[in-house]
């Protein structure tokens, strides 16, 4: 099991606070229309979820293979 | 090790000296232009929103401020939603359009110099002590007053939503942001 952020696209408001805050680089504002989590790199902290204005990360549990 | 700090990351900065400056002299507001159009022109050329993250001195002032005094309690739903976040840029281009009328009117001779600021909207000001000494026509100082008045009002938004909730919620709402997410969308079709 791995942790890692996930968000609502739809929600996003795309302020880019999320990737300001992010340790690891691994959510970026994609295209300027929402935040984009690149998974391999996300170690689930939650920091970015404790800094979204929206509230709209959520830190998921998921499955991996290896 | 102290990270090193960025030139942009000192923005917040101008963003107070703009608020100051409108004491001493009204006519500093039409620097307030910079911050309409900068990202609008990042946004169209580029098709980023590098603006919000990197260089808005606002919600850089908010996040530093945020820190010792917002509440940091999760937003309520409705001020993302998207019928929220269309209507504040619909309302907030209504009043901006609504400004620029006044200060056509002025122009036009048909209004005298209005020295007043008005806070939400509603409340009206009285800024003669801010007067506007210089030999500038009368629309120009109309303007400076109406623009000021925009600033003042969303930065009280922001400052009261940053206390209630998260030190950055004026960007979910910020019809700047809302403009250039929309430009960026259309930009790319989605």
């Amino acid at each position: 099991m791995k942790k890692i952020a996930t968000l609502s696209t739809k929600d996003c408001v795309s302020c880019g606070c999320c990737e300001k805050v992010c340790p690891k680089k691994a959510i970026t504002v994609y295209n300027g229309m929402y935040a984009k989590v690149d998974e391999p790199l996300c170690i689930g902290c939650g920091i970015c979820a404790k800094a979204c204005p929206a509230d709209i990360i959520s830190i998921k549990e998921v499955d991996t293979l290896g | 090790m102290a990270k090193k700090k960025f030139w942009y990351e000192y923005l917040w900065i101008t963003s107070l000296l703009y608020l100051s400056l409108g004491f001493f002299n009204i006519l500093f507001a039409w620097l307030g232009l910079l911050c309409f159009l900068i990202p609008l022109i990042m946004s169209f050329a580029g098709g980023k929103k590098g603006y919000c993250n990197r260089y808005c001195g606002r919600g850089q002032l908010f996040s530093i401020l945020g820190k010792r005094l917002s509440l940091n309690r999760p937003i309520p739903k409705w001020i993302y939603s998207k019928w929220f976040r269309y209507g504040f840029l619909t309302f907030f281009m209504a009043m901006f359009i609504n400004m620029l009328f006044s200060t056509y009117l002025v122009f036009a001779g048909a209004k005298d110099l209005n020295e007043v600021i008005t806070v939400l909207w509603s409340f009206s000001l009285p800024w003669n002590f801010a007067s506007s000494a210089a030999p500038v026509a009368n629309w120009v100082k109309q303007f400076a007053f109406g623009f000021y008045s925009v600033m003042l009002t969303s930065t009280l938004l922001g400052f009261v939503t940053m206390i209630l909730f998260r030190p950055r919620t004026w960007c979910v709402y910020c019809p700047m942001g809302t403009m250039t997410q929309l430009v960026c969308k259309a930009k790319y079709k989605e």
